[in-house]
Order: structure tokens, then sequence, then C-alpha cells
């Protein structure tokens, strides 16, 4: 079943405004840098995006934010992105700030058709206001609901054409996840292969999740925080 | 002497046992893996998605797919493996992983914490750290006594939001390891030429002080 799209703009053609998005990524970690770039091109408003982080000032998410396409962020961590604190405390942008470990299984419950789950994350504290708390075995627990997004726009290293894809080392943080649970989902991948050149033992996110896939290109994968040791340093 | 942030990391290394699975946060607690004792075989969990952190890179050996929860560039080592957001926090939530070690803003005489939010001023989020410290085993805290004005961060009741409660168990600060107990803070090491007097004076929240508390050594 070919899902393939010619390019990123193809891909997000039906993206409307006001829609709700899952964005892949850990920081700038794993991002789908050529949809971002065909959004901001695009020009789409008002947006709930989900995604862990919100970029920084000029790259991932960031870029939304400067064009002004985000209405409401729901993220674990917004930290390095001073045009985000400035939106937010300006009142120009709404953001639900919710624990990382929630954010991620409210995706995964998503995906494997689950309308809710339970964690202790945020028990006791003012993630919990509002929600209802249930105990097992003696300890409390919060009911949190599974993401319902319009589109689910993910980055992985290598693809095929069926849509079955893999990550590379810790790109993978939410990508499956989204991609699992996204409506229409939306894959762009370093590397597009034909269907039957990827070993089936090794495929992180089987193709029947992907409803497009394409080759992105001119990644720039940024390097946030850059750390090094010196040579004969051994930590 | 209060401890430099490089000794707070080196005295929290010493709670590390063999075969420690361990969650160390962004700041001293990051600093702990440079001290971890001779014989000792820890694995580092980043919640990000990776078992078996290694240092940093060497320059030129930069990874940008290969990062850590603080966003810094790192490695691997012989045994790691990788996986996504919701198995990294199913393990942390399935207790999983042995040994959590985090910075906190404050802690207060029965174990809450927190580290996340200043209201008005700070807004950057909780990141992992609610689902850590709701669910890890063992919590120690890596943090200063007392914040730039002098006044102590460790506490009857915190007033800042709170990113867990009752979860911490043992802190490590500039001046002092102290366990978190039904009693209070009990005063088990001073950091050295600090003394029980100024621990005390320190000290805001209910501190339990039984037999010699012996100078730490480095």
């Amino acid at each position: 079943m070919n899902k393939t799209v010619t390019d990123a703009q193809e891909a997000i053609r039906d993206i409307h405004d006001g829609a709700i998005l899952m964005l892949g990524g850990f920081g700038l970690c794993g991002i789908p840098e050529n949809c971002i770039a065909a959004l901001v091109t695009k020009g789409v408003k008002r947006l709930t995006c989900i995604s862990n982080n919100a970029g920084v000032d000029d790259f991932g998410i960031g870029l939304m934010l400067q064009h002004k396409q985000v209405k409401k962020m729901i993220s674990s961590y917004v930290g390095e992105n001073a045009e985000f604190e400035r939106q937010l405390l300006s009142g120009e942008l709404e953001v639900e700030l919710i624990p990382q470990g929630t954010l991620a299984t409210r995706c995964m419950a998503a995906g494997y058709g689950m309308p809710a789950i339970f964690t202790p994350a945020g028990v006791g504290t003012e993630v919990a206001t509002g929600k209802e708390t249930r105990t097992f075995n003696g300890k409390d627990y919060l009911l949190e609901y599974a993401f319902d997004a319009d589109f689910a726009i993910i980055k992985a290293w290598k693809g095929d054409t069926d849509g079955n894809l893999v990550y590379k080392e810790t790109a993978r943080n939410f990508n499956p996840l989204m991609a699992m649970a996204g409506k229409v989902t939306i894959a762009e991948v370093e590397e597009l292969v034909p269907a039957g050149q990827l070993d089936p033992n090794n495929i992180h996110t089987p193709g029947i999740y992907v409803h497009r896939i394409f080759r992105g290109k001119n990644y720039q994968k940024r390097i946030e925080q850059r750390t090094i040791r010196k040579v004969n340093q051994s930590k | 002497m209060p401890l430099t942030k490089e000794q707070i990391a080196q005295r929290i290394a010493r709670e590390l046992r063999d075969g420690y699975y361990v969650n160390l946060g962004i700041g001293i607690p990051t600093l702990v893996a440079n001290y971890i004792p001779e014989g000792i075989n820890v694995v580092l969990q980043s919640e990000n998605g990776l078992l078996g952190m290694g240092p940093f890179p060497i320059e030129g050996e930069e990874d940008p797919d290969l990062i850590n929860a603080g966003k810094q560039t790192i490695t691997t080592v012989p045994g790691s493996a990788f996986f996504d957001s919701a198995m990294s926090f199913g393990m942390i939530r399935a207790g999983k992983v042995d040994l959590t070690v985090l910075g906190a803003m404050e802690v207060s005489e029965n174990g809450d914490i927190a580290n996340w939010k200043i209201p008005g001023k700070m807004v950057k989020g909780m990141g992992g750290a609610m689902d850590l410290v709701a669910s890890a085993k063992n919590i120690i805290v890596a943090m200063m006594h007392t914040n730039p004005k002098g006044e102590s961060k460790l506490l009857p009741r915190c007033v800042l939001p709170l990113t867990g409660v009752k979860c911490v168990r043992k802190i490590v600060s500039d001046l002092a390891v102290l366990d978190v107990t039904p009693q209070g803070f009990k005063l088990l090491e001073r950091a050295p030429g600090v003394s029980v007097e100024e621990i005390k004076m320190k000290t805001a929240g209910k501190l339990v002080i039984e037999g010699e508390i012996l100078e730490m050594k480095f």
C-alpha cells in the first residue's frame, strides 16, 4: 500500500486553521523539520500543538510561534524560548503544562485505543486540580484522558513506501507514540526505501499507523546543548 | 566549608550500589556520574529514551540524534538500549529505576518537593520531574541548604507549587546529609568545618539530632 507523497507541502495539504496537531521530537531532537517549515509557509492559524517542547526562538515550533500560528501549546517543558514566554505572559498564547510521562502515556493511550489512563504523576500538586482521583493498592492516581489529535506529524530515520518506520537513537522519543495516535499520521524520513527493504524484525512503527510518508530535505538537526569532553578526560 | 557542587555530587555517588539503574536530573545530579565508585556498576537512565548513557562525546563526535534529558550531546556505553518516551516513563512508574537524583528549590520536613515553578517568574514546566518523584523507589535531592538571601530551603512546608508529595528520602546539601523521617529532617553528616549549630540555624523545618554528627570526608 503506497503511502508516499512528494513533499511536506503535499503531506500537510489539508491541515486547516484550528487543527489539533501532535508534533514529535524532544527538544530539537527528532522533530519534523520539513513539515514545520511547510506549516509556516502555508500560514495556518489557531493551531493546538501537542509537543513535549516548543522549539527555540528561531527553530522548530518556535518558528510557528514567531508567525503567531499557535493558539495553544500542550507541553511538559517550554524553556529556552523567549518568544514563547513573551506570548504566554501577554496572554496571546494558551499553555497547558503537563508531566512528561503523562504526555507520553496520553499519546500511547490514544494509539492503543484506550480512552484514559491512571498515573500517580501530579498527585497532590496543581496538576491534579479538577481531576478524578482513584486509589489502587493504597496509592492515589489521577485519571488522564487519551489525546484526540487531528494530525500527528512525526520524524523517523528510515521509512519504506508502505509507511513502516525506524527511528535513530534518542530521536525516537515521542515519535512512535504520536504516530500511533493521530487520526492522520504524516511521517517525514531521512531515507525512504521501497517496501520490503527494511527488516521486518526491526520495524518500530508498522505502516498501518502511517497515512503519508515522504523523504525530507535539508535536515539541519540543530543541537541545543553542544557538550563535549576533552580527549583525556574520562567523563 | 560548605561543599562545592562537585562534592555534593561526590557524596551522593557514595549512595550508589552495584547493579542500580539510576536517573540523574539536570544540574548537580548530572555530576554524580563523574564520581561512581570503583567496582560499582550502575546503568544511567535518561528519560528521553536511553538506558546506558555514557560521557559527553569528544569534539567532532557530537550526534544530534543522541542527547540526554537536558538536551546535551552524550554517548552510549556498551549494552545500551533506546526506547520511546512511554516505555521510558513506564519503567519509571513501574519502579524499575532504583534511584532518582534531582535538584530542588524547596523540600519540606515531610518529604514534599518543589522544583518546577516560581509563580509569575519561571514558567518552563515540570518536564519529567513529577513522574519521577511520584514513582521512584528512592529519591535523593541535591540542593543548596539556603537561597542566595540566606533563607532556608528546608522548610516545615513548601511555599512554592509542589512537584510531588511525601517522596524525598534523603537530602545532600552543601551543609549536610539528612534523611527525611516521620519525625522530620534527621541530621546524619555535616560538611567539613560546618557546625551543627549552623545547620540548626539554617534549617527552618524540624531537625532531629541524635548523638554525635560526624564530618563528611573527601
